[in-house]
């Protein structure tokens, strides 16, 4: 059975019913935005994910690729623009490869809210499509009910009032390039000043005609942590134990193949984790 | 002892959902609002320090990023000069305020009438009474108390809204609490540290709590502080720290991140 | 004819029946403004080298119907101090006849000392904390704009709740969602407001009401504005929004694939 699993929709109910609260979801009250310019579009997006009024990520990515001339900023409930736009990138790429054509901005944007539309909003997805295709460039936003929406410049997430504000007092026909990625820069800084669910960087996205994407991530740290003013290392033996089973690499060796990695810094994969020194 | 925010946030005990909701809802007017922020208390031998962040906010907005939430209480003029008690409020800014100047005026009154400051303890049991007589209507505020005792030891006093109190070494309240009370306990009361091999299992020594000097506290507060507003999104924008010793009060102000 | 003139323009007995006095309550519960009706919305104020400017748009709304297009919601008091106002109108006007009983008081004392803006603020909050207190609130924002006892330009927010807080620049309602970014953007706070000019400032608070006016469906485009110094109160009532831009609407067509 292809689609969602409904089968614990009743006890569900039945819990919500009684006064069991929905699960809490993480959820990026966001900033995104997008903006047309003379020869491609640009989109933008803060990177601090919550989960209530606690940050549950400072450098979350919220710019999606469907297609490499296709992207998406997303808000809303971080899971569901997750899966959406990773669930349409499928599609999209199946469709392109079945016609033998580039994907289109306008096919991504209505295979979004047709879809999102089907679920009637219980997919908390809001977002911002903006790409290049044969017909030019494309901008539109697409709500979790469905609707769309085409325009210039446009705004999303909690932080839309701060963004648009920037927008609705600097923005000009006819920007270039330099100028659309200021602009939008500049409107995602307004939702991180001003929106407290919207914080830390400024990531940018800029797809230009007959040029490859640009994705610039981190493309402005305003946020930075500063030193902290003391050392939080314990001396060891600080933490009380009661007992202890020491599990050699030579017994660990019956069950699972080691291994050993060279001490090369460059081989652990994924982003260095901040470690107190 | 069992606060009464504890016991209104979960509602019904036994069940982890409360047993009916049945009743209509009806709108009407809620007179309390959260203006978030938090605050954090820390005594030593012969300071106590106050500190708070000076962001006001409703909902996701940001209100301003400059309003105080430590007060001198019983100064002189408008300044404060001449307190020797401070009180931390955070929560309901209105509230705040409102029981911040009856705090003050009830200390001035005290001063003018005994001709003598009022000492920390009866400041810190007559706060709970103002406290307690709105019982059914309170102060929608976490309020701490600090100043020096009459031996010339810091001394803390942390209220919740209805005015059950107590002394204690350190305090954190508000938005951020749950993040700074953890480390507090851990950096202060040397909570889940013991002393590296001075015995075998349940014989390990817990490391014993001693007053800290004051430049390892003013580290502690800004680290507290710098970290909450990494992990909260109400806390921010300045950090007001307010240095009561046997000298006077000081009070000074550090920026933290405004994001 | 009716020669009862006690029943002219009632419902006539013998057609409708003898009314029914159940219908005309003179008892029951007390009741109390739960919600507001006749609403104003933004306030905004900057503090700029020397003074304070404060501006609102010129509509009550009534629900989502334009009202009334000509509400003055900037009142004077004293020749110090503005106080702006947003939310339910009718609360508004009662609060500026507290205001002007208090004037008058004020002005007819032997002490002669007039109140300036901060006390101002700090009575309205007052007002509003005792209101809220007793579950029978005055539903407004209020910003108060003009000078503190040592003189240096003040301005400060108080509302329904009797929440205050002042800042260099303040909005109230939707202009704290698009107005405050705009000059806090313009006005950074690590500028001191020495910096600031009027012309500056006054331009800045155009320009809050023209995004506010794009934006905020319960707007307008006429607006009042004030400006306080120190040589008085230089305020405008009928002011019009001016150098807007719609161009960039035709270029908008529909909101998918429509094309023409």
């Amino acid at each position: 059975m292809p689609g969602f699993d409904f089968s614990n929709y009743n006890r569900n109910a039945a819990l919500h019913a009684r006064g069991v609260p929905l699960p809490k979801a993480t959820s990026t009250g966001t900033t995104i935005v997008g903006c047309i310019y003379d020869n491609g579009v640009v989109i933008a997006a803060d990177t601090r994910a919550t989960s209530g009024p606690i940050v549950a990520d400072k450098n979350c990515e919220k710019l999606h690729y469907i297609a490499p001339k296709i992207w998406c900023a997303g808000a809303g409930t971080a899971a569901d623009t997750e899966f959406t736009t990773a669930l349409i990138s499928s599609n999209v790429e199946l469709h392109s490869l079945s016609t033998g054509r580039d994907p289109r901005v306008i096919t991504c944007m209505t295979m979004l809210k047709q879809h999102l539309f089907r679920y009637q909003g219980h997919i908390g997805a809001y977002l911002v499509v903006a790409g290049v295709d044969p017909t030019g460039v494309g901008l539109y936003t697409v709500h979790a009910h469905g609707s769309t929406d085409k325009l210039p410049y446009v705004t999303m997430g909690s932080g839309s009032l701060a963004a648009m504000s920037v927008f609705e007092s600097m923005w000009q026909p006819d920007l270039n390039k330099e100028g659309a990625i200021a602009l939008c820069s500049e409107a995602i800084k307004a939702g991180i000043f001003n929106d407290l669910g919207s914080g830390s960087n400024v990531d940018v996205c800029v797809i230009e005609k007959d040029k490859p994407t640009q994705l610039l991530r981190n493309y402005e740290k305003p946020n930075e942590r500063g030193l902290k003013e003391r050392n939080y290392r314990f001396p060891r033996g600080t933490t009380a134990w009661l007992n202890q089973k020491v599990i050699s690499k030579e017994d660990m060796k019956k069950y699972v193949t080691i291994e050993t990695l060279s001490g090369d810094d460059n081989l652990a994969a994924g982003e260095k984790m901040e470690v107190d020194v | 002892m069992t606060s009464l925010m504890d016991h209104q946030a979960r509602e019904t005990v036994g069940y982890s959902f409360s047993e009916s909701t049945a009743g209509v809802k009806q709108h009407g007017f809620y007179p309390y609002t959260d203006n978030g922020g938090s605050t954090l208390g820390i005594t030593g031998s012969d300071f106590a320090i106050l500190a708070g962040d000076t962001r006001s906010t409703s909902g996701y907005n940001i209100n301003s990023r400059m309003v105080p939430k430590v007060f001198k209480i019983g100064g002189d003029d408008e300044t404060g000069e001449g307190a020797t008690i401070v009180l931390s409020v955070v929560g309901f800014a209105a509230d705040g305020n409102a029981l911040k100047e009856r705090l003050d005026t009830v200390v001035k009154m005290y001063k003018y009438q005994h001709g003598k400051p009022m000492s920390v303890s009866a400041c810190a049991q007559r706060l709970s009474t103002i406290l307690y007589q709105k019982r059914f209507f309170p102060y929608y505020v976490h309020a701490i108390l600090a100043g020096l005792d009459e031996e010339g030891k810091g001394a803390l006093y942390s209220y919740d809204p209805v005015g059950s109190y107590e002394r204690e070494q350190c305090r954190a309240a508000g938005a951020a609490a749950s993040l700074i009370m953890p480390f507090l306990d851990n950096q202060v009361n040397f909570k889940n540290q013991y002393i590296p091999g001075s015995g075998e299992g349940h014989a390990l020594a817990a490391k014993k709590p001693e007053p800290l000097p004051l430049e390892t506290v003013k580290g502690l507060v800004r680290d507290a502080f710098t970290s909450a507003v990494e992990r909260h999104i109400e806390v921010g924008d300045n950090l007001q720290m307010v240095i009561i010793t046997k000298d006077g009060i000081e009070e000074v102000y550090h920026p933290l991140k405004k994001d | 004819m009716d020669h009862f003139p006690g029943t002219w323009g009632r419902p006539r007995n013998d057609v409708y029946g003898a009314y029914d006095p159940s219908y005309l309550q003179s008892t029951g519960p007390k009741t109390h403004t739960t919600s507001p009706a006749v609403t104003g919305t933004s306030v905004v104020g900057v503090k700029f080298n020397g003074g304070v400017v404060l501006a609102t748009d010129n509509l009550a709304s009534y629900g989502s119907l334009a009202r009334f297009t000509d509400t003055k919601r900037l009142r004077v008091f004293g020749n110090q101090a503005v106080v702006g106002f947003g939310g339910d109108v009718s609360d508004m006007q009662y609060m500026d006849r507290l205001l002007e009983s208090m004037d008058i008081r004020e002005n007819y004392s032997s002490h002669g000392n007039m109140l300036n803006a901060k006390n101002l603020h700090t009575y309205l909050s007052k007002v509003f904390y005792k209101r809220r207190s007793e579950f029978n609130p005055l539903w407004n924002h209020v910003l108060v704009a003009g000078f503190d006892g040592e003189g240096k330009p003040f301005l400060s927010s108080a509302d329904l709740l009797g929440t205050t807080f002042s800042a260099p620049h303040l909005a109230t309602g939707f202009g704290a969602h698009l107005a405050v970014p705009i000059l806090r953007r313009l006005f950074p706070e690590e500028k001191p407001i020495e910096e600031i000019s009027r012309e500056d400032a006054v331009d800045a608070l155009k320009q809050c009401l023209k995004v506010l006016f794009y934006r905020d469906a319960r707007s307008l485009d006429k607006y009042s504005i004030a400006v306080i110094t120190k040589d008085g109160i230089d305020l405008k009532e009928d002011e019009q929004l001016e150098g807007q831009s719609w161009a960039f609407a035709e270029r908008i067509k529909g909101y998918g694939a429509q094309a023409v």
